[in-house]
């Protein structure tokens, strides 16, 4: 663990704003101990899910894929490398146990959730969509004495979602509309 | 937001993050910016102590953020205007508004037709209003016009009739005497904050207004942001460094998710959808572009360009002039109004609503009478939930108390990546777009939502083409050619936005070849040969320079080195809408002649010599228009009149004017109307349990307010399933000042049952001095502050402690909200409060 | 060698808990599923330090002569100059380091919990392993020492947004502590003061403080136990001795006595 000399990392906005160790005593022939960093700091660079600060996150990854280690990225101009406690605990989403990992289907008046499979899901998701739209679309409507085109039902409605990006939520938007929803909503009205 | 719209053009936070460090002032009201947006202090203290600015904090608690406040004030929650108003009058009567740049870039100088009257001489109502429709007929708000149609103005700012004076008037009861009777406020402290604030409107200094929920969840939360921009706009603080109003908005995505459009009224874009007056194309476009409409001046004149692009990337060839580009396979609705939140779930509620689909979001939490929509989800047939855990919602059918045997909701729940594992794009508060891409692997068979949607999509399609049903064609033509596994790069190219055929000018000079991706919303068309998603993002995924010497797609540059002016922008690092601009209106930073107000404060100028703007931004104005061209001193382009709007029709009047909210202690003190005139009120099961209640003061004499802690994140469905928060902030708690808890015999650590009209909670008393009871109009008023985080669903009660103290905050709030958007009052209700 | 140390202005901390949520991402701590902690009134939890909290925020209402304040104290181990754990570590297992602050090596540790007993600040926390046996770890702030070695800042100071951290050279902290003191002053905190520059041997953890140190629950004249060079100089050497284990034990037994005493005096 003794070395006689280190190169040190250069901090990149440190809140001093300098090499942590002063370059004239790294240079000095000292021994002294080091001691291994326990995991890895970074390996991607990502931004925080929860609020609208846009603050950078530097993440490494485990064998599984799943996040062992979320810290600041220094090079984001929103924190330089500050986080707050949320944004600190994003592995908390991903290494989480109580993550949910298959589809599940509640049926009417039932006590519990079954594990479905995706296509089943989606499959059955999608004949329900197209039964209530259908069963309850309006081709038109009358507005005074004239016969107006609406293409709408109002009776499916989509919720969501702040916290998805951009494009989910212009696809859900794209699809929602293409089915004639009018009732779309989220986080944003309340 | 719906306050920022009438005001400047735009809905948006006008300045962003890391520009708070340019402010000399900063006034933070109804935000909690400490604990809800940490970044921001980071920017707040180096403006502290870089330029010494002064950080004014007014929240009806001393809360984290006020530990930093050179000026602190407790307000009563829901009296923002009073207090606005009262600083209003006293820039007004001190002569302490920038003078230029209110003759010049406010409608300070027009006239307003000669019928107008105000709450001044009307008792609290404005002219034209309806009592039995509860809504105004604006016609004798409009300007007065030439005969081409040209508003008129006195510059001298003296005419009985011009917006300057009208406001005088209006805002001439607004003294301090009444408005410290309103707000609680102690008369020397409002006239220290005033007189402090104010300082920012002398040229060269800058102020700046933060706020959040605290102005927007109330039944006058349009009003209230109103009451800011005015106050902005006559400091002269639009448009320039650390001034601007910064709308915080809350998720880390919630300004994209509006961007696109997720709303009831409006498509990806902001443009508006389409209503049942809007029968085909060419009558929309009139509808929107005739005079007073939202596309009648300014660059929203543009706006059929916008539209047809729209239709174009969703129906492609389906879309031609032959059949309107599609139009009429876009639903229509009556009122967008009608569809809005609260609307929602009054209709599903009363089991019109079948089927509810939602990604990523926890209704049994976040939800207005949280009880109500609990009971209205019962009454769906079947309910899809993306999610990532099993929440509040996703299990509403088990939550404690209730019998499944009797709710026969079907409940699909689709397992969801989260955000570190999928790739995207989001857009933070100050409208810088990041690219985000995937760093994590999601759980199990956990899919991406965007994947989720493309699954359900391409099911539909296939059904629709089996078995077609009654109108198929707006899914059968949808453009959704993403791959069976979508790549979401492709979805960002299409709403960038991409060349169908070549795109030429009017002289017929190629501006884009066909299939090119745009790189700025001056090339779409109306003719069919642009398709683009969302026109504010044009150039978000196109090619732009970073600065390093590459070409990259402009949301995925990480340039945070070159920061021209050193204002902060770094223009290589994302991409900001509308056209990279970081600072929007930063006309208003130079005078009317295209020089700096002050050298300090510098930003964007006229060069003669080049004949363009130049400076340390992109102009959000025509680069090569010069101050003296027709239009050179019209610096709001999003407005038809170019200026901004110190008066402007809202849904309940053109200023602001205190009422108090409907659920509320006293009598308002400025008029005898007492709530806002024109909100709806909802009644549904009134009298019963569970139903749209109100309280009066003498059952319920305490004014609550709810808000959120740093700890947690709106209705905790990421928060509250991590270990290390839940061990720092684990139980519901209720503020109260130590007077309360003794009247009520009420320690630190007991537990408290809280309730409304609407129903009770159990909570943790935190009895503290960071709450003093006010003295409102000789009245002594407690106020308890409760955060809305919790349900009954979470980590420990999924590792099986199940007695924590986890009410739902919003099990009180009330079932009604703003007039224009209806954003619920969860900010200023009655509650009473004893020991458990 | 340059003796590092970590500046905690509390007039700048918002009590935010990044620290103490950084703390435990960096060294894999665990929180609610360890603690079961319930709100007793008050934003501050956990309510102690514990094996898996090494660092935490006090929230304290006072009121002074400027007024209402609400205060903030990061705490945690104070890396003394002359640190009393070190002398009395039986194994080693904590050792000054020659950047100044105080490293942990869990390896080396057998539980003894002379550290516990001997700090001035009552800090590390003794972790249990098995209650039949008796087996044990200390655990304490390290300053992320392995972040620390590697030219890295220790994770919490790395993480404040409200930028109320710093770590670096200690004549710098204290200068900058210093300024920092006097610009409190000016802006009407009359009761501002650094707090660290002298006592124990100069502390590893400097802090701007805007109230008395009493007020934070910090004791103002923090003492080196007597006893702790007793315990280096006699009693260790002692125990390697011939007399062995029974004198040991009876000194042991002396001295568990008045650590208790100890205990409250400190606290």
């Amino acid at each position: 663990m003794k070395v006689t000399r280190r190169e040190f990392l250069k901090l990149t906005a440190a809140a001093s704003g300098s090499l942590l160790i002063p370059a004239s005593s790294a240079k000095a022939a000292t021994e002294w101990p080091v001691f291994p960093l326990h995991k890895k700091v970074k390996e991607a660079a990502t931004i925080c899910p929860y609020c609208s600060c846009g603050c950078g996150l530097i993440i490494a990854t485990g064998p599984d894929g799943h996040i062992i280690n979320a810290e600041g990225d220094p090079d984001n101009p929103h924190n330089r490398g500050a986080l707050d406690p949320k944004s600190i605990s994003v592995r908390q989403l991903s290494q989480n146990p109580l993550r949910l990992k298959k589809p599940l289907y509640r049926a009417p008046g039932s006590d519990k959730f079954v594990e479905v499979e995706w296509d089943w899901a989606i499959t059955e998701i999608a004949k329900r969509i197209k039964a209530t739209r259908d069963a309850t679309f309006e081709r038109t409507v009358t507005v005074g004495d004239k016969t107006v085109t609406v293409n709408r039902t109002r009776a499916i409605a989509f919720l969501g979602g702040a916290a998805n990006n951009s494009e989910e939520c212009y696809l859900a938007v794209k699809l929602a509309r293409a089915l004639g929803l009018v009732y779309i909503e989220h986080q944003a009205r309340i | 937001m719906a306050g920022l719209g009438p005001s400047f053009g735009r809905g948006v936070m006008t300045n962003h993050w890391v520009d708070l460090k340019n402010a000399d002032y900063i006034l933070i009201i109804g935000s909690n910016a400490a604990e809800n947006h940490p970044a921001s202090m980071t920017w707040i203290h180096e403006a502290q102590l870089k330029r010494g600015a002064k950080l004014i904090v007014v929240d009806p608690r001393f809360t984290r953020t006020a530990t930093q406040a050179d000026i602190f004030a407790q307000i009563r929650p829901g009296t923002d205007i009073a207090f606005f108003g009262g600083m209003i009058k006293y820039i007004l009567d001190n002569e302490l508004y920038h003078k230029d740049y209110v003759v010049h870039y406010t409608n300070a100088s027009f006239l307003i037709h000669p019928d107008y009257k105000g709450p001044d001489e009307l008792d609290g109502l404005f002219s034209g209003y309806d009592p039995e429709k509860r809504r105004y007929d604006r016609s004798t708000w409009t300007y007065q016009t030439d005969a081409e149609g040209k508003p008129l103005r006195d510059e001298t700012l003296q005419h009985p009739q011009c917006v300057f004076q009208i406001m005088k008037r209006h805002y001439a009861r607004y003294d301090l005497d009444t408005v410290s009777n309103v707000t609680g406020i102690p008369k020397d402290l409002l006239e220290k904050i005033y007189k402090t604030y104010a300082e920012s409107g002398q040229p060269g200094k800058a102020g700046t207004i933060l706020y959040a929920m605290g102005q927007t969840q109330h039944t006058v939360g349009s009003q209230n942001v109103r009451a800011m921009a005015i106050v902005q706009l006559l400091l002269g603080n639009i448009g320039i460094p650390g001034g601007g109003i910064n709308a915080l908005r809350g998720e880390s995505n919630v300004q994209g998710s509006t961007d696109m459009g997720v709303l009831a009224h409006i498509l990806p874009g902001y443009l508006p959808v389409p209503t049942e007056a809007d029968v085909d194309l060419k009558t929309y476009i009139e509808n929107k572009t005739k005079p007073g409409g939202p596309w009648s001046g300014g660059y929203w004149t543009n706006g059929p360009k916008f539209l047809v692009s729209l239709l174009k990337a969703w129906w492609g060839s389906h879309a031609t002039a032959e059949n309107d580009f599609a139009y009429q396979y876009l639903p229509k609705v009556d009122s967008p109004a009608n569809y809005y939140w609260i609307a929602l779930f009054e209709a599903m509620y009363a089991g019109k609503i079948k089927g509810l689909w939602i990604m990523g979001q926890n209704p049994a939490v976040c939800g207005p009478n949280a009880r109500f929509e609990r009971e209205a989800l019962k009454r769906l047939e079947w309910m899809v939930v993306q999610e990532i855990f099993d929440t509040e919602t996703t299990s509403f059918w088990r939550a404690p108390g209730e019998d499944p045997a009797k709710i026969q909701t079907e409940v699909f729940v689709l397992p969801a990546a989260d955000a570190m594992e999928k790739a995207g794009s989001i857009v933070t508060s100050g409208r810088t777009i990041q690219w985000r891409p995937k760093v994590a692997e999601a759980p199990g068979e956990a899919k991406p939502d965007h994947q989720i949607i493309n699954l359900i999509a391409l099911k539909l399609k296939e059904l629709y083409a089996a078995d077609p049903g009654p109108f198929p064609d707006p899914i059968l033509h949808l453009n959704w050619d993403y791959g069976q596994e979508l790549d979401v790069e492709k979805v960002a190219r299409e709403i960038n936005g991409y060349a169908v055929e070549d795109v030429k000018d009017a002289q017929g000079n190629i501006l884009a070849k066909a299939g090119t991706t745009l790189t700025t919303f001056a090339h779409l068309q109306a003719d069919g040969s642009t398709a683009c998603g969302a026109w504010i993002y044009t150039g978000y995924f196109s090619l732009q320079p970073d600065g390093f010497g590459n070409m990259v797609p402009a949301a995925k540059r990480r340039n945070s080195v070159y920061d021209p002016g050193g204002w902060g922008n770094y223009p290589y690092w994302g991409w900001a809408w509308p056209a990279n601009r970081r600072i929007v209106y930063n006309r208003c930073s130079a005078d009317p002649d295209g020089k700096p107000w002050s050298e300090d404060r510098k930003y964007i100028w006229w060069d003669e010599a080049q004949k363009k703007w130049v400076g340390y931004d992109v102009p959000d104005f025509p680069v090569t228009k010069a101050p003296t061209d027709p239009g050179g001193r019209d610096p709001f382009i999003m407005i038809p009149e170019g200026k901004g709007r110190l008066f402007a029709a809202m849904n309940e009047g053109p200023l602001p004017e205190h009422y108090e909210p409907v659920e509320s202690p006293v009598k308002n003190l400025l008029s005898s109307q007492q709530i806002n005139p024109v909100i709806k009120i909802w009644k549904t099961d009134e009298g019963k349990d569970i139903g749209d209640n109100y309280g009066s003061p003498d059952k319920f004499p305490i004014v609550a307010t709810t808000y959120r802690v740093v700890e947690h994140w709106q209705a905790g469905g990421m928060s509250r399933w991590s270990d290390w928060l839940v061990e720092a902030q684990p139980e519901t708690f209720v503020e109260m000042s130590q007077e309360l808890a003794a009247e009520k015999g009420i320690k630190s650590g007991d537990k408290v049952k809280v309730k409304s009209a609407r129903g009770e909670i159990e909570a943790i008393a935190i009895v503290t001095a960071r709450i003093k009871p006010l003295k409102v109009n000789g009245k002594t008023l407690h106020v308890v502050g409760i955060p809305w985080h919790w349900g009954w669903k979470g980590l420990p009660y999924d590792v099986g402690v199940k007695d924590m103290v986890q009410g739902t905050a919003n099990f009180l709030t009330p079932h009604v909200g703003d007039a224009n958007t209806q954003m619920p009052e969860f900010k200023a209700f009655l509650v009473d409060v004893e020991k458990a | 060698m340059a003796r590092l140390a970590m500046l905690i202005d509390t007039s700048l901390c918002v009590a935010c808990r990044g620290c103490q949520v950084a703390c435990k991402q960096w060294n894999d701590r665990q929180g609610w599923l360890y603690s079961r902690t319930r709100n007793r009134g008050s934003y501050e939890n956990p309510p102690d330090l514990s094996p898996q909290t090494w660092t935490r925020i006090r929230f304290i209402e006072h009121e002074g002569p400027d007024g209402f304040r609400w205060l903030f104290l990061k705490e945690g181990c104070m890396h003394c100059g002359n640190p009393a754990c070190v002398a009395v570590c039986p194994t080693g297992a904590l050792k000054q380091h020659p950047l100044g602050f105080v490293t942990f090596e869990r390896e080396l540790c057998n539980g003894c919990g002379y550290c516990t007993q001997f700090c001035p600040f009552h800090i590390p926390r003794l972790e249990i392993l098995n209650p039949l046996t008796g087996a044990a770890k200390s655990s304490k702030c390290t300053f992320c020492q392995d972040r620390v070695t590697n030219g890295l800042l220790p994770a919490c100071v790395k993480t404040c947004p409200a930028k109320a951290l710093d770590f670096g050279n200690r004549d710098e902290m204290i200068a900058k502590g210093q300024a920092r003191v006097e610009a409190l002053k000016a802006r009407g905190y009359t009761q501002a003061n650094l707090y660290g520059v002298d006592q124990v041997g100069g502390l590893g953890r400097l802090y701007v403080l805007i109230a008395p140190p009493e007020a934070y629950g910090l004791p103002a004249k923090p003492q080196y136990p007597a006893l702790a060079s007793l315990w280096q100089k006699v009693v260790q050497p002692l125990g390697e001795a011939a007399f062995g284990a029974t004198l040991l034990g009876l000194l042991g037994v002396f001295l568990f006595v008045r650590r208790k005493i100890r205990m409250e005096e400190v606290r």
